[in-house]
């Protein structure tokens, strides 16, 4: 065995250690952990050599939940506190569950949030926790193959989820003990997987229809550059409804009553979904039930009569289709190749339709189940920082329009849907009465005009507005949306620079309270081992204030700065690696912050020059003309 | 050194402050802004950097917006010479225009009713098509004559094409509706 080696005391790590990073594809049906390995990115099997994991979890009383496979063979036994599909609930409220189906073998209780929880012999659990036990699974396979702990993950989500569904993505990884360093869209991920490994250039769609979700993006790759000019698609919808129908057909033909029990229904959709999966070979199947009176029901499944079953919902994805070659401005002969993600694409009649509405063969031979988590790790790599200069770049968009509520229930836009991120953008409003002195912000998702028809993501008031007449006052609301997708407000009375703002928190999600109270809870038998890993953390983001900024001064330090700037820094910076390997947490995040605001002006020259580096040979061009 | 946010963003793309724009030369000034200041670009630099990355990244993409549509770059160069087109206080509006615009609402609203209302849609989307591609024409030689009268018909005409936007997106909202 190799020796491992040892850092001496008081020195950091190896500065340009490789970081262990890894990308999860968080799917409906399966999720899969993959990383990059001497440069090649593959997904981890676990010890059975299995790579996908079914994203089923069967809670036990009294002992841990199971995961994958085993908990997907008790789901018929066992349906109440086995739970599949439960990327559906995400970041959504009991109305839009319900909503999602009548056959759902769940039972919900409400809980004080509008978050439905599930009720099972382990206790009531939310769809963030459920979702955290799948990546707990995920990050052990990966901590377990690489060896060590992970220092951070990028994860995947449907292209077309809304803010709520990635808050709830992102607050479970937090659960799970996750360092998120990037949300990225599934779309995405498999351009760039795609591309990458065959050096592909031009304008692509992606089309990505999963277990629950659809997504259809067009990108142009350009040199490295994976740049998203629309998308759009169904945030529910995918080869779960195809079963659901089967199973409908299945109840229908065998005369099965809509009030079976839950083990019952589990059953059905079992065979709905091995006889939509035989019919991707064959053109007919033989369909066998077991009765509730224990007699056997037979009978035949065309590959047509499935077809025709099958076909609206196909058919719902290309209205998607439609307006994302509208919205980027793009025709479907300009687009070079349509590339096919997410299991069920191996359905030929999706490939049929899809290959018809854009007019060639779609392309079929990656596996449409790796590619996701594959084109995660390649980012997640990136974002580590194990690639300081690597030519790839990810420009991606927001899936859906983000505006105010006005007076009538009307929507006013601030950042319409298909808008390149990050994106910061402000919008004046005022006050509806005289002597109006506050201010109810609703926040709003949706490419409906009226407020019912939006998705509601938070509201939030603007107090201390002094009295003026009505339409005097100037409120300045400013959208941000960060590089996950994710929304933060501010909202400003002009004249007298009264300010509220609001990380957004959707409505059905976990508050910080919450979150907090579940982490305590798994630390609660080791509360030093949480105040060693708080010191420790703060420790590493020192080495990496020091280590980033040493390598700045050494590239700029000469030019951009003044003799005495640069003392000033170097004062900072000493004194900031004389305290970080003490055990003053907030000693170090005060050297920390003194630090930053040293260097306030050296990093804003330095971003500036690289601008102007960039296009200087084009104004070498223009002087020339 | 100026800063990219003193800059205007015709200088910000090394483009010259024109209302014609080239896209091609527009999308490959962006690509490489974004490929130095990009977040994703800063993995390993200080949290000072990292946040005046997202602040420039946000300001280059909004740039961009305002740069390869033709409506919004009427209304940003109107803007740098000091136009408003005061959208709540000014309602004056060519008395012909109003009526054009009251027939092809008229028409959209009979849309639904009609026998083939999906052809019907095709054919206002095409008639208003061309009438923002005349608008554009016209704001070509109105922005390149650059004195105070061209000006003055340049804002009447950002101030109906926002009207023609407007309509083009409700024939989309219903297409959409009815497919």
């Amino acid at each position: 065995m190799a020796l491992l080696q040892i850092a001496e005391p008081g020195q950091s790590d190896a500065p340009h250690q490789r970081k262990l990073a890894a990308g999860i594809d968080l799917g409906t049906t399966n999720s899969l952990v993959a990383t990059v390995r001497s440069g090649v990115p593959e997904t981890l099997p676990n010890e059975q050599g299995e790579h996908l994991l079914p994203s089923v979890v069967q809670y036990k009383k009294g002992s841990a939940p199971v995961v994958g496979s085993e908990a997907r063979a008790a789901a018929t036994k066992d349906p109440l506190n086995t739970i599949i599909s439960v990327k559906r609930f995400m970041g959504r409220g009991l109305d839009d569950v319900k909503s999602l189906g009548s056959r759902l073998p769940y039972e919900f209780v409400e809980s004080e949030s509008d978050m439905p929880r599930l009720h099972t012999v382990a206790g009531d659990f939310s769809p963030v926790e459920i979702s955290a036990d799948i990546l707990k699974t995920l990050k052990q396979r990966a901590q377990d193959t690489l060896g060590d702990e992970l220092t951070g993950v990028v994860i995947t989500v449907p292209a077309y989820f809304d803010d709520a569904q990635r808050q709830a993505t992102k607050d479970a990884a937090r659960l799970a003990g996750l360092n998120v360093l990037r949300l990225i869209n599934e779309p995405t991920a498999a351009a760039v997987a795609y591309g990458l490994d065959q050096g592909a250039e031009g304008v692509h769609a992606v089309f990505d229809l999963g277990g629950g979700t659809f997504d259809i993006s067009i990108l142009r790759l350009n040199k490295g550059v994976f740049e998203v000019l629309a998308t759009s698609g169904d945030s529910a919808l995918g080869g779960d409804d195809m079963d659901h129908a089967i199973a409908e057909w299945i109840m229908q033909q065998a005369d099965i009553k809509d009030d079976v029990d839950h083990a019952q229904l589990r059953r059905l959709m079992h065979v709905a979904r091995d006889v939509k999966e035989a019919l991707t070979d064959s053109n007919s199947t033989t369909v066998k039930v077991e009765l509730s009176d224990g007699a056997f029901w037979e009978g035949e499944l065309t590959r047509e009569t499935f077809n025709q079953l099958v076909d609206p919902l196909i058919r719902k994805t290309l209205v998607p289709c439609r307006r994302t070659l509208r919205d980027a401005g793009i025709t479907a002969e300009e687009i070079q190749e349509v590339v096919m993600v997410g299991g069920s694409t191996r359905v030929p009649r999706v490939r049929e339709l899809v290959g018809e509405f854009f007019g060639r063969e779609p392309l079929v031979d990656i596996d449409p189940d790796k590619v996701v988590a594959i084109g995660a790790a390649v980012q997640a790599d990136i974002l580590a920082g194990n690639k300081p200069d690597g030519e790839m770049l990810l420009l991606d968009i927001t899936p859906l329009s983000l505006g105010l509520e006005t007076m009538g229930g009307l929507v006013e836009k601030v950042i319409s849907r298909n808008t390149p991120i990050p994106v910061a953008r402000a919008q004046d409003f005022t006050t509806f009465k005289d002597g109006q002195t506050a201010l109810a912000l609703h926040i709003l998702q949706g490419e409906r005009e009226l407020v019912s028809d939006c998705r509601s993501l938070a509201r939030f008031e603007l107090r201390g507005i002094p009295p003026m007449v009505a339409g005097a006052a100037r409120i300045r609301v400013t959208f941000q949306v960060d590089a996950d997708g994710l929304l933060s407000v501010t909202a400003k009375e002009q004249t007298t620079g009264t300010e509220s703002s609001i990380q957004v928190k959707p409505s059905y999600g976990l508050t910080d309270n919450e979150i907090e109270g579940m982490l305590r809870d798994s630390f609660e038998h080791a509360k030093e081992d949480a105040g060693m890993r708080m010191l420790r953390e703060q420790q590493v983001e020192a080495e990496r204030v020091i280590e980033a900024l040493t390598a700045a001064l050494d590239e700029d330090g000469n030019v951009l700065l003044s003799e005495q700037e640069r003392t000033e820094i170097n004062t900072c910076l000493q004194n900031l690696i004389n305290i970080k390997t003490g055990n003053d947490i907030r000693a170090i995040k005060k050297a920390i912050s003194q630090l930053d605001k040293a260097t306030q002006d050296f990093a804003a020259r330095r971003m500036n020059a690289s601008i102007n580096k960039a296009l200087a040979g084009h104004k070498l061009d223009e002087f020339k003309n | 050194m100026e800063s990219i946010f003193s800059r205007n963003y015709f200088e910000l793309f090394g483009l010259p402050v024109s209302f014609e724009v080239d896209l091609n030369t527009l999308s490959e000034h962006y690509r490489e802004l974004q490929r130095v200041s990009h977040p994703d670009k800063f993995a390993n630099a200080t949290d000072q950097e990292r946040r005046l990355a997202v602040q420039q990244a946000a300001q280059i993409n909004e740039a961009f917006r305002v740069l390869k549509d033709p409506l919004e770059r009427g209304k940003y160069l109107l803007a740098l010479q000091g136009i408003n087109l005061d959208e709540e206080t000014d309602t004056s509006m060519d008395p012909q225009f109003l009526m054009q615009q009251m027939e092809l609402r008229e028409s959209l609203e009979a849309v639904r009713d009609a026998q083939d209302p999906l052809g019907k849609l095709a054919g206002l989307l095409q008639e208003i098509e061309k009438a923002m591609s005349d608008m554009i024409s016209d704001l070509s030689v109105l922005f390149a004559n650059a004195n105070d009268e061209a000006y003055t018909k340049a804002r009447d005409t950002v101030r109906k094409m926002q009207f023609m936007h407007k309509l083009r997106n409700e024939i989309e909202e219903l297409e959409e509706e009815l497919i």
